[in-house]
C-alpha cells in the first residue's frame, strides 16, 4: 500500500483539482483530504458520510467566576496573553479574570497555580472527521473548528484512518490532498509517505515556494515529483522550474495547460477529467500516468528489497 | 491603522492585493509598512523587492535541565501538556520541537534545575522597499509551528500610518495569529465553489475574533454568482470586484507589481484603498 501526497507550498496552484481527477482515474484508492483548515475536495467528490467523529486538538482553561478571588496569579503565569481582567462579577467582586479561548494555548499553567482551584482545565472539541463513500471510492476528510488548533493532529487522524481503510478493503493506494505551506499540517501529511507530488505554477512565487516545499520533502527524505500547472501562463518560467527540478534530481510528472474548463468543472461539481475528454483533462491524464508509473516502480523496488532481505541476513 | 489581508483559500490574490496596496499608499506620501506574516511561504519580497538592511535569527525558548540540580520529582513532566518534557526514571528528556514555551516546567521546578535557552526557528528581515517599510519572517524548513514566529514578526512591525499585514492562507492558528489585533481584515476570494467554501470558513473565523472585515472578489468574472449572493445575503461589504485579466497574471508571474503595468488594475486598487480608508475607521468606531 502506497501513500501519494499532493502538496504545493504556494496555495491555489491546483492541488485539489488534480486530486479530484486522480480520484476519478485511479479506481483503487482511498482519498484523504488533509487540508483540514480549508477542505474543498468534498465539493467535487460529494461524499456520503457514513461515520462521523469528534476531534479534540487540546485542552482549554476556563475560570469559574464564582470561585475567582481576582488574585491575578493566572494572569501573571500566562505567557500567551490569554487572561483578561474583564470577567463577570460574583457578589464579592465587581469583576473577575477571564480566559480568552482563542488566545489560550491549553498549557494548563494557570490552572496548576490557581490556589482557589477556580480554573477548569480539560479537552475541547474543535473539529470533526468523517469516513465517507464517494463515486471514486472511500474518502476520509475533516473539518477543523473555527479558530481551531493542532491541525497536525487532525491530519494524522485522517491519514491513519485512510491507511487502515485501504488495508481493510484491499486497496493499494491512498491519495492525500495536502495543505499549502510547509508548517505543521504539511509535515503531518508527508512524514512517512511514499511519494510527494509537488504542484507548482509558472510564476516566481510558484518557483520560490516549490523550492521550500522540496527542501521540506528532503528534510523528511520523501521522494518528490514535480508538475507545473497552468504552464502556458508563462512558458519561460515553466522551463526554469523544470530545469531546476531536473537539476535537483526530481522526477517531472508533466505539464498541465491553463484552461477555464477547470473552473467550469468545479462549478459543475465534477473532476476535470469527468468534465471534458481532452484539453487540460488530457494533460492531467498524462500526469496521472507518470505518477502511477512511478508508484509502480517504487512498488517493484520495495518487493525486490523484501526479496533480498533474507539473503542479507544469511551471512550471519 | 492595521489592515490584515487574508483568505481561506490559497492563491486567491492576497499578496497581489497586499503588495499593490502598500505600494500605492506609499506613493501618496503616507507612511506605510508591509509585514509578510506568511512565514512558511513569504512572497511579498518578490514584488516589493526590498533592500534587506537587517536580518536576524529569531527563535523560541525551550527548557534545559541541569542534571546535578534535578531531584527527579517528575513535576515538569506532569505539568507539560505537550509531551515536550518527559521524566523517565532518573532521566528527563526534552523535545524542543514540541515545546510551546509556556514556562510551566520552570515554574514548578523547586530546585531551580530548569533554565530556558533559545532555539532558532527562523529569521526576521527588514528594510526599505522604495517608500514602503518592509518586514518579513522566514520560517526554517522542517519547523512545524509558525504562529510563534508570526507573533515576533508582528511585534517587529515598524510604526506607520498604514500597516499592511499579508497573512498565510487557511483559517487555523497561523492565520489567527496574523489577523489578531488588526483594525480591519480584507478577505480576498474568488467566485468559485472552492473560493466560496473557504470564504465562509474565513468569515466564521473573523466573526469569532469579532474583527471588522470586508471582501474583495478577485477574478470576479470567472466561476459563478454564488459568492456575490452569499455576501449580499450576509450583509458583508464587498470592497472591490476585480475582473480576471491575463496581463495581471503575467506581471504576477514575473514578480512585477501589476499596478505599474496594468492601468485598469491600478484603478481598482486606488478605489479599494479609498474604500478601506473609509470603511476601517467606521468599523472601528462601531466596534467601540
Amino acid at each position: 500500500m502506497k501513500e501519494l501526497v499532493v502538496i504545493s507550498g504556494k496555495g491555489g496552484t491546483g492541488k485539489t483539482s488534480l486530486v479530484a481527477s486522480f480520484a476519478a482515474l485511479s479506481q483503487n484508492a482511498v482519498l484523504a483530504d488533509c487540508d483540514v483548515d480549508a477542505a474543498d475536495l468534498h465539493l467535487i467528490l460529494d461524499p456520503r458520510v457514513v461515520e462521523r467523529h469528534q476531534f479534540s486538538g487540546g485542552n482549554r482553561a476556563r475560570i469559574r467566576p464564582g470561585h475567582c478571588t481576582a488574585c491575578g496569579k493566572c494572569e501573571e503565569v500566562c505567557r500567551f496573553d490569554a487572561i483578561f481582567f474583564d470577567g463577570p462579577g460574583n457578589g464579592s467582586l465587581e469583576r473577575t479574570f477571564r480566559v480568552d479561548p482563542v488566545a489560550c494555548e491549553g498549557c494548563g499553567v494557570c490552572a496548576w497555580f490557581c490556589a482557589e482551584r477556580a480554573i477548569e482545565f480539560g479537552p475541547v472539541v474543535n473539529g470533526e472527521w468523517f469516513v465517507s463513500e464517494t463515486r471514486c471510492g472511500p474518502m476520509v476528510h475533516a473539518r477543523l473548528g473555527v479558530a481551531g488548533e493542532n491541525s497536525g493532529k487532525l491530519v494524522s487522524t485522517v491519514r491513519t484512518t485512510a491507511t487502515r481503510l485501504a488495508e481493510e478493503r484491499g486497496l493499494d493506494l491512498v491519495i492525500i490532498d495536502g495543505s499549502p505551506g510547509i508548517g505543521c499540517p504539511v509535515i503531518a501529511s508527508i512524514t512517512g509517505a511514499h511519494v510527494v507530488l509537488a504542484v507548482s505554477e509558472p510564476t516566481l512565487s510558484g518557483l520560490h515556494d516549490l523550492k521550500r516545499v522540496v527542501e521540506l520533502t528532503r528534510h523528511f527524505r520523501i521522494p518528490a515529483l514535480v508538475c507545473v500547472n497552468k504552464w502556458d501562463l508563462n512558458p519561460e518560467v515553466c522551463s526554469r522550474i523544470e530545469a531546476w527540478a531536473q537539476q535537483q534530481g526530481l522526477g517531472l510528472a508533466g505539464r498541465v495547460r491553463y484552461d477555464r474548463a477547470v473552473t467550469a468543472a468545479q462549478v459543475n461539481g465534477k473532476a476535470v477529467v469527468e468534465y471534458q475528454p481532452d484539453g487540460c483533462a488530457g494533460d492531467i491524464r498524462s500526469v496521472w500516468k507518470n505518477v502511477a508509473a512511478h508508484l509502480e516502480t517504487s512498488r517493484l523496488e520495495d518487493a525486490n528489497i523484501r526479496l533480498r532481505m533474507p539473503e542479507m541476513r544469511n551471512p550471519l | 491603522m492595521k489592515i490584515a489581508v487574508a483568505s481561506g483559500k490559497g492563491g486567491t490574490g492576497k499578496t497581489t492585493i497586499a503588495t499593490n496596496l502598500a505600494y500605492l499608499a506609499s506613493q501618496d506620501g503616507r507612511s506605510v509598512a508591509y509585514v509578510d506574516c506568511d512565514v512558511e511561504e513569504p512572497n511579498g519580497h518578490l514584488f516589493l523587492r526590498p533592500f534587506i538592511a537587517s536580518s536576524r535569527l529569531i527563535g523560541r525558548m525551550y527548557p534545559k535541565v541541569d542534571g546535578d540540580k534535578c531531584t527527579h520529582c517528575g513535576l515538569c513532566g506532569e505539568i507539560c501538556q505537550y509531551s515536550a518534557i518527559v521524566c523517565v526514571g532518573e532521566k528527563v528528556l526534552v523535545y524542543p520541537e514540541l515545546c510551546r514555551a509556556c514556562g510551566g516546567c520552570v515554574l514548578v521546578c523547586r530546585p531551580g534545575a530548569i533554565a530556558e535557552v533559545l532555539r532558532n526557528t527562523g529569521k526576521l528581515e527588514a528594510g526599505p522597499a522604495g517608500a514602503v517599510r518592509f518586514v518579513q519572517g522566514v520560517l526554517d524548513i522542517g519547523e512545524a509551528m509558525s504562529a510563534p514566529l508570526i507573533r515576533q514578526v508582528k511585534a517587529a512591525a515598524p510604526k506607520a500610518d498604514l500597516v499592511i499585514i499579508d497573512s498565510p492562507p487557511g483559517t487555523s492558528c497561523p492565520v489567527i495569529e496574523s489577523v489578531r489585533g488588526t483594525d480591519f481584515v480584507l478577505l480576498v476570494t474568488e467566485p468559485t465553489p472552492f473560493g466560496l467554501n473557504d470564504l465562509k470558513l474565513a468569515v466564521a473565523m473573523v466573526r469569532a475574533l469579532t474583527l471588522p472585515f470586508g471582501v474583495v472578489i478577485n477574478r470576479a468574472d470567472v466561476g459563478d454568482g454564488h459568492t456575490l449572493a452569499y455576501c449580499r445575503a450576509q450583509g458583508i461589504e464587498i470592497l472591490a470586484e476585480i475582473p480576471d485579466d491575463r496581463r495581471v497574471a503575467e506581471t504576477y508571474s514575473r514578480g512585477i507589481l501589476a499596478c505599474d503595468a496594468v492601468p485598469a488594475f491600478r484603478a481598482h486598487i486606488v478605489n479599494l484603498l479609498s474604500r478601506i480608508c473609509e470603511a476601517a475607521p467606521l468599523a472601528r468606531e462601531a466596534a467601540r
